[in-house]
């Protein structure tokens, strides 16, 4: 919402002495956030007012005129200029030496054909005007000012540019402060300064009675809680005083004609759309507030053809719809050069209605965004008189007598108990009752026997925890005493969020850097890691009003992340790259709305020295990190998205907790990537359950470890876990662990065969271990090799 | 004889002395003193000797001995010493080489100021807790008192998944409030970080899915200027004991009264200017919008069945990604999501 200071300063409230930083920073602190601030005359600097004492051709030139101009400094100037439409004892705008005008332009004094100009004589456009500004002025040519001015006036204060445009930023909760009366009265509260109210007259011109002529029904009452109409009959339509279009201006509106000028001062000034229709296009006189029904359509004032939606709230006359109630008026009912009676329109619509409609036609305008946030029917009658009020001032028409007001629903006022104590219970503060009052009153919030009046234009006072918030900000927010409470709670993580930690912190200590990626996904994703057509991963919560298609589905696995940023950065030719996300999952969950989100660990990884058993390694590591029991790895031949002859599925206490593997060249190739990628992915959610129990302290042994060596020999088929398996079962429990140290293929081992190498290690906790022991040991354990696996010693 | 057993004597100091290595030292040691050595030879002679000669010779020839093995002995610790020398000089090494490298990962810069964010509410007391991210629309709207038809619920705004729009990805942490005000009695004091989704295209300042950190505190008597203290504490810890906050009049449909808070500009200490120019950090505001806040709404504690009368509260919510480019400089939200390791190796 956009307010010029002079507006405020001259009707409501006088701040001209408030500097505008202090009057930002003032009102911010209260509440009525300033966004930006804007001196209107900062565009246009050293551009005065003079008079054209003479001219004369130029004598090079066959366009050219030579003008010497009183500026008001004693001595004329001369300037040149090559518009035709200069006179002598013209009052021009002259751009000085070293002015500046709109759009960064710098006028410095110079040569034109050898006659020295001293500056530059100015048009509408180049002082950033246009002819609704200033009507009498022409397009292409020097402005010759019809203004009560003098010689040597800062052009500013001639355009009304001796002036502040404020932006704030109005929340939601306070729509009667999109208008001049709403943000005068905070900022008359807010400097403790007394405010001016002015209510509107009309006085009338017996030019006949409003109800011989129009005839209002309301049949959308649910949508439409007041409608307001008044007429005015031998309309002259021209342009609005100088004082009127300046204000529009001011705040960015343009100024069109004296009927169309008032609707919208009215709407800046109450903050009360207003509409003007021409009364010869109301047919039979009748104005219909209802919804539109199937195939309707209106040309808007824009000149658009707008189809209507059965349920959009229009204006309608006894055939057709002649405006999109609360939005945009129709072009067959618009406002011309030759209209002579128009009716005025002043309204409460239904918000909800009225931003639905907007946004089904793409049409967001002025009138529908001060509807959206609700406004208070209590407004509409004061607006329509004030516009009435603005046509006798500004002698444009005789307005027909009476007020055609259809009321809906309209509320009761509210009263509130005001509950010092509960307000600073609530504050922590200590603010006597008189204060409260006072403050309310500044917000011309009435408080009688100490009960609050709400006013209509503040439907956001409902609870005393609003009335806190009122005297909150009037005693200031930061005069609050700082406080620091206590409570009887317990800080810290949950087991859950301490165990991602510590993942996240192996992974880095692995050498892995975490990356966040985004929870939505494209559904090509499924095809890209070579999921089957019926993999129930394919099950996924899709967004119904997606972005794009790209940000579509909720991931139900988090390796195509993975591989995107892993693609990303190949593509970005980062050699070597490790990195792990643990990242969400969105898994439906039959017969409830809500999905299953489990955390999936994700480590992916490129680059030279990476390999299956590098990535295995890491992984085993962290997942020892986690203090979980011994994972096993299974080939797995299968999965879609690995190399059949290099993945692993992980399990751990015959839980499956994920794969492993080299990703299978084709899904790489989807990613565009053409180096061997490895990733794991652990259901990393599914862990902390099997976590082992915290350590506690096991007696060193007092006994020596023997350790004994064991190269066998064996098919090709036979895998280290499974040897591993047969040595654990069958050596007994003198042994405390089993490790490979070597694989061999090659001279004296038959071909098909391969020869692998274990250390065993054997200890008794309650004697030193003999030749027999140890020979025992080996013996069940080359036994059950021989017999279960075709084992031989090499 | 005497003459015989000084001229060994004399004879293996000079060999002793000028002995190059342990080898040499030994050989010596096997001539002189050995079996078949000279000085047992001269010994040999002895029994010649007359009674009154053979003590005087036996001594001397015992301090002859006890000489030649102290100086072998002495010979031998220096040879060691300097063979010691020799080796350690010859294992020398550049130790201006670069050592192994061991690279290690590193956390994403946005997460590495969300576990400081974290660490200092956690040192406060504040539980961290968790809450999903597909969310019913009665908990990121109706129940946080966000009546039906407010533009926030808009189909342009909010992500959903049903005709009804009773689904949705949440658009603030704040439904994680109305969690565990259902599950849990007061005190409550948790925070809850989280991801959080809006239909916005990604840009250098926006992005569909962002992170939020929501707070909430409820217990008997908890006022405004409780929420004061809580945040200025969390920035004093972020920001220097200097950090200057300010607090304004807000509006959230869940907290009243509401406000947002502020910081005072670093670079232009508040002035908005920085060497006559605008300051780019504040764009001349001179104040730096933190965080939304307020006194919990007495509707909402209603609608989690917890007494306005006997129970007040204080919530807040703020962006991470917002606070993150703040400490970090990043000046692009969208390099928080390409994660290039060229930028996650940065921090």
């Amino acid at each position: 919402m956009k307010l010029n200071r002079k507006w405020i300063n001259e009707e409501f409230v006088d701040l001209s002495q408030v500097s505008d930083k202090d009057f930002c920073e003032t009102m911010t602190i209260f509440g009525q956030k300033v966004e930006t601030y804007e001196r209107l005359d900062a565009e246009i600097q050293n551009v005065v007012v003079g008079r054209v004492l003479s001219l004369a051709r130029h004598t090079n030139s066959d366009h050219m005129w030579v003008c010497q101009v009183d500026v008001g400094k004693g001595e004329p100037i001369q300037i040149v200029t090559g518009a035709q439409n200069v006179k002598e004892n013209d009052l021009v705008p002259v751009a000085l030496h070293n002015s500046r005008l709109p759009g960064g332009i710098h006028i410095t004094k110079g040569k034109l054909r050898g006659e020295v100009s001293n500056g530059m004589l100015c048009s509408l456009k180049e002082l950033g005007l246009t002819i609704n500004d200033f009507p009498y002025a022409i397009e292409d040519g020097i402005w010759s000012l019809q203004e009560d001015c003098q010689v040597g006036q800062d052009i500013n204060t001639v355009i009304g540019a001796d002036d502040t445009v404020v932006e704030f930023e109005i929340t939601n909760n306070r729509p009667d402060c999109y208008s001049i009366i709403g943000l005068a009265r905070e900022a008359a509260a807010a400097f403790h300064k007394p405010m001016r109210h002015h209510e509107p007259q009309v006085k009338g011109s017996g030019a006949g009675s409003i109800f011989d002529h129009l005839d209002v029904e309301v049949p959308a009452s649910n949508l439409c809680n007041r409608y307001t109409a008044r007429m005015v009959a031998n309309v002259r339509i021209g342009p609005s005083p100088k004082w009127l279009r300046q204000r529009l201006r001011a705040n960015g509106i343009r100024p069109i004609n004296n009927i169309v000028d008032i609707t919208n001062y009215v709407m800046l000034e109450y903050g009360q759309p207003m509409h003007a229709f021409d009364y010869r296009y109301v047919s039979s006189g009748k104005i219909i507030v209802r919804e539109s029904v199937e195939g309707e359509t209106l040309t808007t004032l824009d000149g658009n053809l707008r189809k209507l939606s059965p349920g959009m709230l229009v204006i309608a006359d006894q055939d057709k719809p002649i405006g999109l109630a609360g939005i945009m008026g129709g072009e067959n009912s618009e406002i011309l050069d030759d209209t002579t009676t128009v009716v005025f329109e002043s309204a409460n619509f239904d918000g909800t209605s009225i931003r639905q409609t907007a946004l089904v036609l793409g049409m967001r305008t002025e009138s529908s965004g001060k509807f959206e946030k609700h406004l208070d029917p209590m407004m509409a009658l004061p607006a329509i008189q004030r516009a009435c009020e603005l046509v006798e001032l500004l002698d444009c028409g005789d307005v027909l007598d009476g007020v055609i007001d259809i009321l809906g629903n309209i509320p009761e006022p509210r009263t509130i108990p005001l509950e010092p104590d509960r307000i600073n219970a609530l504050l922590g503060t200590d603010i006597p009752r008189e204060d409260m009052e006072l403050y309310l009153n500044r917000l011309e919030i009435p408080v009688v026997d100490g009960r609050i009046q709400v006013p209509s234009w503040r439907p956001d006072l409902v609870l005393t925890a609003d009335i806190a918030e009122e005297v909150g900000r009037s005693y200031g927010y930061n005069e609050i005493p700082v406080t620091a409470f206590s409570t009887a709670t317990q800080g810290g993580y949950s087991p859950m969020m301490l165990f991602e930690n510590t993942a996240g912190n192996l992974c880095r200590a692995m050498g892995y850097s975490e990356i966040i990626t985004y929870s939505f996904v494209s559904p090509g994703i499924f095809d890209q890691i070579r999921l089957p057509q019926d993999s129930p991963l394919r099950r996924a919560m899709k967004i119904q009003n997606p972005l794009g298609e790209d940000t579509s589905i909720m991931r139900t696995v988090a390796l195509p992340s993975m591989l995107d940023i892993l693609s990303r950065n190949n593509a970005y030719h980062n050699k070597s790259v490790k990195l792990y996300e643990l990242a969400k999952v969105y898994l439906p969950r039959e017969g409830q709305p809500l999905p299953d989100e489990p955390k999936h660990l994700v480590l992916g990884t490129y680059g030279a020295g990476e390999t299956f058993f590098t990535l295995k390694g890491e992984l085993e590591t962290i997942l020892n990190g986690l203090r979980l029991p011994k994972a096993r790895y299974e080939a797995l031949s299968d999965h879609p998205s690995y190399h059949p002859g290099r993945c692993a599925k992980v399990s751990i206490l015959g839980q499956d907790v994920g794969v492993l593997g080299q990703l299978h060249p084709l899904a790489a190739k989807n990613y565009g990537i053409d180096a061997e990628v490895y990733c794991a992915e652990i259901d990393f959610s599914a862990l902390l359950a099997l976590q082992l129990p915290e350590a506690t302290y096991t007696p060193l042994p007092k006994y020596p470890t023997v350790s004994r060596d064991l190269a066998l020999v064996c098919d090709e088929a036979v895998t280290v876990a499974q040897a591993e398996d047969v040595i654990t079962a069958s050596a007994g429990k003198l042994l405390r662990s089993v490790g490979l140290f070597d694989i061999y293929r090659g001279p004296g081992v038959p071909m098909g065969k391969k020869s692998m190498a274990f250390t065993l290690e054997l200890r008794a906790d309650d004697r030193t271990l003999t030749d027999t022991d140890s020979e025992q040991v080996m013996s069940s354990v080359l036994a059950a090799l021989g017999k279960e696996l075709g084992a031989v010693l090499r | 004889m005497k003459e015989q057993l000084e001229q060994i004597k004399r004879q293996a100091m000079e060999a002793l002395e000028t002995a190059a290595s342990p080898a040499v030292l030994e050989e010596l040691r096997v001539k002189l003193l050995g079996k078949k050595g000279e000085l047992t030879a001269v010994l040999k002679q002895m029994g010649k000797l007359t009674a009154q000669e053979r003590p005087v010779m036996g001594q001397l020839a015992n301090s002859v001995r006890a000489e030649i093995e102290a100086k072998l002995e002495q010979r031998k610790t220096e040879l060691h010493a300097e063979a010691l020398e020799a080796r350690l000089r010859k294992e020398a090494v550049d130790v201006t080489i670069p050592g192994d490298s061991f690279p290690i990962g590193h956390q994403h810069p946005m997460n590495q100021v969300l576990q400081k964010i974290k660490d200092v509410f956690v040192g406060m007391g504040y539980q961290v807790v968790d809450g999903p991210e597909v969310e019913l629309a009665d908990y990121n709207f109706t129940r946080l008192n966000i009546e039906e038809g407010h533009p926030s619920r808009d189909r342009s705004d909010t992500f959903y998944f049903t005709d009804d729009d009773s689904l949705l990805l949440r658009t603030q942490t704040s439904p994680v409030q109305i969690r565990v005000m259902e599950n849990a009695k007061p005190p409550i004091c948790i925070i809850a970080p989280g991801r959080v989704y809006r239909k916005d295209e990604a840009d250098a300042t926006h992005s569909p899915m962002f992170h939020q950190i929501e707070g909430l505190v409820v217990d008997e008597h908890i006022t405004m200027g409780d929420l004061k203290g809580a945040l200025t504490t969390l920035m004093r810890q972020l920001y220097g004991a200097e950090a200057v906050m300010r607090f304004r009049p807000h509006h959230f449909p869940f907290t009243e009264p509401s406000c947002e808070m502020d910081m005072q500009c670093h670079k232009c200490k508040g002035t908005g200017e920085v060497d006559g120019q605008v300051c780019s950090t504040c764009h001349g505001e001179g104040w730096i919008e933190l965080l939304g806040a307020g006194m919990v709404h007495p509707k909402v504690l209603e609608n989690c069945g917890i007494d306005p009368e006997k129970y007040s509260g204080f919530a807040f919510g703020m962006g991470l990604e917002r606070m993150a480019m703040r400490s970090t400089r990043i000046n692009d939200l969208r390099l928080i999501f390409d994660n290039d390791i060229r930028f996650l190796n940065q921090f």
